[in-house]
Order: C-alpha cells, then sequence, then structure tokens
C-alpha cells in the first residue's frame, strides 16, 4: 500500500470513528444538540459510552501498531481527554492496558530469543518500584493537575518520539563491569539478514537511573513506558534495535502491574471501563498486525505523533480549565 | 567471531531455560485471564449476577475520583471485592487481579531455575520483584487519596 493510501486509510477510519461517536451519542439522546457527556443528567443510554469506547480503543490498537507505539501512550491521554471518565479511572484503565498487551505478547517475544529475561529483570525490578512511589503520588494530586503534567509530558513525549534516532545495532566497544557481572548479553538470529546478531551493552548504571523516571511517570499518569524504554535500551544502554523493542514490550508487564495493583487497590477501576478498552484494543493490535505489511509504518506515526501533540494540548488546556 | 561459530553459540544457547519457563507460564496464564475477563463480562452485561451498582447507573460514577467513587457506592478499599465476588460487576475483579498477578507467578517460577543454576543473583533480583509486586498488591502501601 503506497504512502498516499496509508494516510487516506487512516483518515477515512478517523473521521468515520468521529461520525460513528457523533451519531451514537445522537441516537442515544434522541435530540439534534450536541450531548452532554457524563454525569447524572447526560440523558444518555448507559452503554453509549462503552460502546464508543470499545470501538476508539480498537482504531487506537490498530494506530498503535502502525506507528510503532504502545497502546496506552496513546490510549490515556485521548480518553482522558475526550472521555466523561474521571482521570483515576482511566489511568488505571490504561496501566490495565498496556499491561494486557504486555502479556500478550510476552510469550511470543520470550521464545524468540527477541526479549531477554537477564536485561529485563534488573531494569523492570527497578522501574515497578518506582511505579509504585509515582501512583502514590499521581493519586493524591487533583484531576486538574495530573491533567496540566500529563499534557505537558505528552507533548514532551512528542518532541523525544519526533527526534529520537533509532540505532538498529548500536556499536558498544565493550561491556561495562555492572553488565559483565550480572551477564547481560545475548546472540539472537536476526531473520531479515539471515544472521546471528552478538550483542552487548554498556552505561548500565545510566539506564537504570533512567529507569527510575520512566517507572514514575509510567505509574504517575497511568501511561505505557515504551516510548521511553526503547530509546533508553537502544541508544543510552546500546541493546540491539529489535532486542530494545521486544524487551521494553516485555518488561511494561512488570512496570505496570506494580502500578495498577496502587489503582487497583484504592478503588481505580470500574470494569464498564476497563474490559472494552483491553479487548477493543488487542482486537485493534490483531488488525493493526494483520495490515502492517501492507502499509507504510513511517506516514502512519507522523499521523500518530499529531493525534498525540493534539491530545496532549487537550489535556494541557482540560487542566488549565481554558478548554473544558 | 565467524558464522559457523555464531550459529553453533545460538545453537548452544537460545533462550534460557528460566527464559523458556517464563514464556510457557506467561502464554497460558494470559489466555486464561483473558478469556476469563471475557466471561466474566459477558455474565456482567446480560445481567446473571446483580451487579452491585445497575448498569444504567454506573456512568453516575465515573466521573468520580476514585475514594470518592468508593464512598458513594459503599464499598471499602483494597480487595474488600473478594467477599463481592457474587456480584457481576466486582466478579470482573477475579480475571483482571489474576492477570495483574501472572507476572509475580512467572517470576516466582524462574526463582528454582536461577537456584539450581547458582545464578544467586538472578535468584536475589527476582525475590525482590516478587517481594515489590506483593506489596503493592497488598494494599498495605498507602494509595494517596484527597
Amino acid at each position: 500500500m503506497s504512502t498516499k493510501r496509508t494516510v487516506f486509510f487512516i483518515v477515512v477510519l478517523t473521521i468515520l470513528m468521529a461520525i460513528f461517536t457523533v451519531g451514537m451519542v445522537q441516537a442515544a439522546t434522541g435530540d439534534t444538540t450536541p450531548a452532554n457527556p457524563g454525569g447524572s443528567d447526560s440523558g444518555l443510554v448507559w452503554w453509549v459510552w462503552p460502546l464508543i469506547l470499545f470501538v476508539v480503543t480498537f482504531v487506537l490498537g490498530i494506530l498503535a501498531v502502525l506507528g510503532g507505539v504502545g497502546g496506552a501512550v496513546l490510549y490515556t491521554p485521548i480518553i482522558g481527554g475526550f472521555f466523561p471518565f474521571g482521570m483515576d479511572f482511566v489511568r488505571g484503565a490504561g496501566l490495565l492496558v498496556a499491561l494486557a498487551g504486555s502479556l500478550a505478547a510476552g510469550p511470543g517475544l520470550l521464545k524468540k530469543g527477541f526479549a531477554d529475561l537477564r536485561l529485563a529483570i534488573p531494569v523492570a525490578l527497578i522501574a515497578s518500584t518506582a511505579a509504585i512511589a509515582g501512583a502514590m503520588v499521581g493519586l493524591a494530586l487533583s484531576d486538574a493537575i495530573i491533567q496540566t503534567a500529563m499534557g505537558l509530558a505528552i507533548l514532551a513525549i512528542v518532541v523525544i518520539m519526533f527526534l529520537a534516532k533509532k540505532s538498529e545495532y548500536p556499536v558498544v566497544e565493550k561491556a561495562d563491569k555492572l553488565s559483565t557481572a550480572l551477564r547481560i548479553s545475548g546472540v539472537y538470529h536476526e531473520p531479515s539478514s539471515g544472521k546471528d546478531i552478538d550483542w552487548k551493552i554498556h552505561h548500565t548504571i545510566h539506564g537504570l537511573v533512567l529507569f527510575v523516571g520512566i517507572g514514575f511517570m509510567a505509574g504517575m499518569f497511568g501511561l505505557g513506558a515504551g516510548w521511553a524504554n526503547v530509546p533508553v535500551l537502544n541508544l543510552v544502554m546500546g541493546a540491539p534495535l529489535k532486542i530494545s523493542v521486544a524487551t521494553s514490550k516485555f518488561l511494561l508487564a512488570t512496570t505496570d502491574t506494580s502500578a495498577a495493583w496502587m489503582y487497583m487497590n484504592a478503588g481505580d477501576v470500574i470494569p464498564m471501563i476497563v474490559v472494552p478498552s483491553i479487548v477493543g484494543i488487542m482486537l485493534g493490535s490483531l488488525m493493526g498486525v494483520k495490515i502492517l505489511t501492507r502499509t507504510k509504518p513511517s506516514a502512519v506515526r507522523v499521523l500518530v505523533l499529531v493525534m498525540l501533540t493534539f491530545a496532549g494540548l487537550r489535556a494541557l488546556l482540560k487542566g488549565l480549565g481554558i478548554w473544558k | 567471531m565467524d558464522n559457523r561459530e555464531s550459529i553453533k553459540k545460538v545453537s548452544t544457547m537460545g533462550p534460557s531455560d528460566e527464559q523458556k519457563r517464563y514464556a510457557s507460564i506467561l502464554g497460558v496464564c494470559m489466555k486464561i485471564g483473558l478469556l476469563g475477563i471475557v466471561i466474566t463480562f459477558i455474565l456482567y452485561l446480560t445481567g446473571i449476577l446483580k451487579p452491585h451498582v445497575p448498569l444504567d447507573e454506573v456512568s453516575q460514577f465515573w466521573g468520580l475520583k476514585g475514594d470518592k467513587y468508593l464512598e458513594e457506592i459503599g464499598v471499602q478499599k483494597g480487595w474488600s471485592w473478594v467477599s463481592r465476588l457474587g456480584e457481576g460487576d466486582f466478579l470482573n475483579f477475579a480475571p483482571i487481579a489474576f492477570l495483574a498477578g501472572v507476572t509475580t507467578l512467572c517470576y516466582l517460577a524462574v526463582i528454582p531455575l536461577f537456584i539450581k543454576k547458582k545464578d544467586n543473583v538472578y535468584a536475589i533480583l527476582a525475590g525482590l520483584e516478587v517481594l515489590v509486586l506483593v506489596l503493592a498488591a497488598s494494599g498495605v502501601i498507602p494509595s494517596g487519596g484527597h
């Protein structure tokens, strides 16, 4: 599929999603005025928002795969910005969405040797501990502060994703002492080239320090951490890109599990929000994988960055009370 | 290292035993959890099990803060949902909690392999991770609130 067709397909899909959303809301209220989302006086039939949520998360699942981003980094700001759900529930659901996606992908990535357990374990320990702290802080803040901070964070993420280079096979002259002591290294078979790739890492301490911040943000904002995991594993620690992406996807389960438990224990899980989200994004991801081979990921990635920018601005302005 | 040595290394290395065990347990548990989520949600939507909060009233609460929501529906924080598994909405917590617990199960499963290989550092790291996850799940860590 050419770039133009890819862009056309995604734009049409997004427009259809918007039409469907407005149409469902109109049908449910039976009038022609814009619906008042959420609240006890919204007049919407109870199943409308969960159904819209399912459709939207299905599209997000497709876009996440095509754009090479995690589902949760799209989910939390978009659902938090445009749906009538409180941010506590959106963040709790976002973490469970990221968790479910990671659990689903984990077995295959581990068996093929693309995700590395020895690399993941120390990183995950740091990140998951920091995620608990992030969740504690995040749950103590008001929605307005969270929206504002998340908006700024999302905009920063967009900049990072736009500027960050990727190195397929970083040059690591020599493994550092810590990674050598922990025996973090490996060999994997690269199907595209038919070669076996030896890899090792360096700057392990630097990477672990960065994972403190990554875990904290994941817990605080209910975001997946793939947008940060991959650059740190790949560009800072020197793991090959494929190992970095796969290990990042795998270790999300550990990072997000610890934060998800905090949100669950705080009562921030509503099944009517969580289940349609998980099912929607997972089905969308499956669809995205099927059409991935026929699209140009770079074009879709631009669209995803535009959507994230919009969602980040929305969160920021909503938090500041400018765009309610 | 030339290609023949690489292939030999791959064929003798490949994913470690711990990695394979982690993957196997993860694969099975993940499918059980996701299937459980779908089944319990269907039970919830069909009303086969009466929910604590009627379906048409959920929207009155989903805009609230979490602690306010619990206060409004008369439920305690933490693991109180366990005593409410007979209610359609809270039954959904069972597979959700199972999915959240899968990672802990996998870590517990690989610790013996690390010990067997005398890889004490990773046995300790994995044990610490189990501790972190159990602490998070236990509810003893205060989770904020307004």
